[in-house]
C-alpha cells in the first residue's frame, strides 16, 4: 500500500516533467533542425544526422552573396518594421491612454471598433490599397509597406497599452495634479516614466508582428533592392543553381529569426505578460 | 490595498466624471482622432474600396461591337456570378473549401494541443522559465520562415521521411501537402494557444480543487466542472483569434507548397494571384467573399459562445470579471458556481 502511493506520488512528480520536456521538444525540435542545416557543407544538404558533421559556415557565406541581396533586404526589413514600430507607438500610445483613462461615451464600442479592424483579412485591404499606389506611385517604395502595416500594428498595439494603463493605479496621476501639474504633464513627467516597461513590451511585440509581415510586402513590391527578407528568403535562387538551395535559405532563416529570439529570450517574461494581456483580458 | 480601493476610488471618480464631464468627450475625441484617422485610412477606406471594385471590371476588353474598351466599367455583380458558376466556381469552391478545412482542422488541433500544454505547464513547477521561453519560439519565427523550414522537414529525401521511413512527396499536391500545412500551422499556434489559456488557469484559485476533492471529485471530474468553465473566457477569446487568423491563411500555402495548387489554395491565395493578374474586380470580389466570411464566423462566434473580446463585461458585475482591477471578484464569483457544480455532479 505504501509502496503504491509512493509510486503514485513519483508519477505525479515526474509525470509535468516529462510534459514539460515533451513541450520543448516539439517546440525546439524543427527550429534546431533549421540550424543544424544552416550549419552543414552544401554537399551534405541531404545529410539527416543530428549534428553538422563537419561544420561549415559556406551556407551563411553563400545568404550574404550578392546575388541574393540578402544583406539589403535586411536593412530593407529592419528600416520598415522600425518605422511600423515608431509611428504605431506614437499614434498608439495617446489612444491607450485615452482608452484607459478618460471617461466618455462609446468608450467601449471605441476599443471594441479598434479591436475589429485588427481581425479583417489582409487580402482584403491590400487589394484596393494596391490599386491606390498603383495611381499614386507609391508601388517599391518603404510607404507602401509601411502604411498597410498599421492596419494589424496599431489595433495590436492599443490594446496592450491600454492593458497596461489600466493596471496603474489612478492616483499617480491625481497626486500629480494636486501638485500642480497639468494632466499632459501629469502624462509626460509621471505616466510615461512609469510605463516605459510596458511601452518597450509594445514595442518589441508591435516590431516581431511588423518584421514577420509576408503578404503587405509581397504584393506592394517587386523591385529586390527594396524587397524585405521575408520575400528575398522565399526567392533565394542560390549559389550553386540548385532547384531549391535549403542550405542557405536555412541559414537565412537562423540569421532573420535569431535577433528576434535573442530579444524574446530576453524579454520573455514582459512579452509573456503584454501577450496574455492582449489576448486573455 | 486592493480591498481599500474601491472604497476610496468611487468617491474620487464620480467627482472627477462630474468636474471633467464636460470636456472629457471632446478631449478623447481629439486623443483618439489621429488613430481613427490612421485605421480610417489603412482598414474602412479599402474594405470599402474593395466592395466598390468587386463592381467593376478594369484592364482592357473588346466591347459588342469590335471597340476596344479601356479602364474600369461598371458590371454590377458580374463579379460574383462569375465566382459561383463554371470552372472559376469550382476554383472558388475549393478553395473556399480548403479555407474552412484548414480553419476547422487546425484550430480544432491547436486548441486540444494547447489545453493539454496548458495544463501540463500549469502542474510543473519547475522549468516554467524554459518552457515560457521555448514556446516562444515558434511565434517569434516569421511564418514564412517556418513555411521553408517545413518544406525542408518535408523534402523528398528530408528529415519528416526519414524518421517515419517512408518516401512521401509532401509538399507537391493531395492531402500530403494539406498535412503539412496542417503540421505546420499546429506547430506555430498550439504552444501560443497553451500560453493564453495558462493565463487563464492561473486565475484560478487552488481552494477550488481542494474543496472538490474533498467531495471526492475525480481529475477528470474536476477538469470538466472547474477548469474548462473557469478557462473558458480566455479560451474562447484565444480559439476565435486563432478562427480569424487561420481564415485569412496565405503565407504558410503559398510558401511551403506554393501558389497555384489546387489542394492547399485558400481564399487569400486565390484572391491574391487575381490582383497579381491586375485583375482587380473578381480579386476584389473574392476579398470581399472572404471579408464577409470571417465577419459572420466572428459574429456568430460572439453571440453564440459569448466570447468577450474587448473585456466590456468586467463592468458588469453579473459576470465573471477578468480584468486585473477586478480580480478580487473574479475568483470569488465562479467560485460558488463552480464548486456547486462538481458538489452536485459527485452527489
Amino acid at each position: 500500500m505504501s509502496k503504491m502511493s509512493a509510486e503514485t506520488s513519483a508519477w505525479r512528480r515526474y509525470l509535468p516533467l516529462i510534459g514539460v520536456g515533451l513541450i520543448v521538444i516539439y517546440c525546439l525540435l524543427p527550429f534546431y533542425w533549421m540550424v543544424v542545416s544552416a550549419f552543414r557543407r552544401p554537399n551534405d544538404q541531404f545529410d539527416n544526422s543530428i549534428i553538422p558533421a563537419p561544420f561549415s559556415i559556406e551556407n551563411i557565406k553563400d545568404v550574404f552573396d550578392p546575388n541574393n541581396g540578402f544583406g539589403r533586404s535586411l536593412l530593407n526589413s529592419l528600416i520598415v518594421a522600425g518605422t511600423t514600430t515608431i509611428l504605431t507607438l506614437i499614434v498608439g500610445l495617446v489612444a491607450a491612454y485615452t482608452l484607459a483613462r478618460l471617461e466618455f461615451r462609446f468608450k467601449n464600442v471605441m476599443l471594441g471598433i479598434i479591436i475589429t479592424t485588427s481581425m479583417f483579412p489582409g487580402i482584403s485591404l491590400v487589394i484596393p490599397l494596391l490599386k491606390l499606389f498603383v495611381d499614386i506611385k507609391w508601388i517599391n517604395t518603404y510607404q507602401a509597406m509601411i502604411v498597410p502595416s498599421l492596419s494589424f500594428a496599431l489595433p495590436l498595439a492599443i490594446w496592450t497599452l491600454t492593458t497596461f494603463f489600466r493596471q496603474m493605479p489612478r492616483e499617480l496621476e491625481q497626486a500629480a495634479m494636486v501638485d500642480g501639474c497639468t494632466p499632459a504633464q501629469a502624462f509626460r513627467k509621471v505616466i510615461l516614466p512609469l510605463a516605459a516597461p510596458g511601452v518597450f513590451t509594445t514595442a518589441i511585440i508591435t516590431f516581431i508582428a511588423a518584421w514577420n509581415e509576408f503578404l503587405i510586402a509581397v504584393s506592394m513590391i517587386d523591385k529586390k533592392e527594396i524587397q524585405t527578407a521575408n520575400v528575398v528568403i522565399q526567392q533565394f535562387t542560390g549559389t550553386s543553381g540548385r532547384d531549391q538551395p535549403f542550405g542557405s535559405q536555412m541559414a537565412a532563416g537562423v540569421i532573420v529569426t535569431v535577433p528576434l529570439l535573442i530579444a524574446v529570450l530576453i524579454f520573455q517574461r514582459r512579452i509573456v505578460a503584454g501577450l496574455t494581456a492582449g489576448g486573455v483580458k | 490595498m486592493s480591498e481599500a480601493s474601491p472604497a476610496e476610488t468611487r468617491p474620487g471618480k464620480t467627482q472627477r466624471v462630474r468636474r471633467h464631464d464636460e470636456g472629457t468627450g471632446r478631449l478623447a475625441a481629439v486623443l483618439l482622432s489621429p488613430t481613427l484617422i490612421v485605421l480610417a485610412l489603412v482598414v474602412v477606406y479599402p474594405i470599402l474600396s474593395a466592395l466598390r471594385e468587386s463592381l467593376y471590371t478594369s484592364g482592357q476588353r473588346v466591347d459588342e461591337e469590335g471597340f476596344i474598351v479601356q479602364g474600369s466599367e461598371f458590371v454590377g455583380l458580374d463579379n460574383y456570378t462569375a465566382i459561383f458558376s463554371g470552372e472559376v466556381g469550382d476554383r472558388f469552391w475549393n478553395a473556399f473549401y480548403n479555407t474552412t478545412f484548414f480553419t476547422v482542422t487546425c484550430v480544432t488541433l491547436e486548441t486540444i494541443l494547447g489545453v493539454a500544454m496548458a495544463l501540463v505547464m500549469h502542474k510543473a513547477f519547475k522549468g516554467r522559465g524554459i518552457v515560457r521561453a521555448s514556446i516562444l519560439v515558434p511565434w517569434a519565427i516569421p511564418t514564412v520562415v517556418s513555411a521553408l523550414l517545413w518544406k525542408w522537414i518535408f523534402q523528398a529525401d528530408g528529415a519528416a521521411n526519414a524518421l517515419i521511413g517512408a518516401e512521401i512527396l509532401w509538399s507537391t499536391e493531395g492531402w500530403q501537402s494539406v498535412l503539412s500545412v496542417i503540421i505546420a500551422d499546429t506547430w506555430k499556434t498550439a504552444p501560443f494557444i497553451g500560453l493564453l489559456v495558462l493565463a487563464g488557469l492561473q486565475t484560478i484559485p487552488e481552494e477550488i480543487y481542494e474543496a472538490a476533492k474533498v467531495d471526492g471529485a475525480s481529475p477528470w471530474q474536476q477538469f470538466v466542472r472547474i477548469t474548462l468553465p473557469l478557462v473558458k473566457p480566455a479560451l474562447l477569446v484565444a480559439v476565435l483569434f486563432r478562427m480569424l487568423d487561420t481564415l485569412r491563411i496565405f503565407d504558410l500555402p503559398f510558401v511551403l507548397v506554393g501558389p497555384g495548387k489546387e489542394s492547399v489554395e485558400t481564399l487569400s491565395i486565390l484572391a491574391f494571384l487575381e490582383a497579381r493578374e491586375t485583375r482587380y474586380g473578381p480579386a476584389a470580389a473574392y476579398a470581399t467573399i472572404l471579408f464577409l466570411y470571417v465577419a459572420v464566423v466572428a459574429f456568430m462566434f460572439v453571440k453564440l459562445l459569448g466570447a468577450d473580446v474587448i473585456g466590456e463585461k468586467s463592468g458588469k458585475p453579473s459576470k465573471p470579471v477578468k480584468g486585473k482591477r477586478g480580480r478580487g471578484k473574479s475568483v470569488d464569483r465562479p467560485t460558488d458556481s463552480a464548486a456547486v457544480g462538481v458538489g452536485s455532479a459527485v452527489s
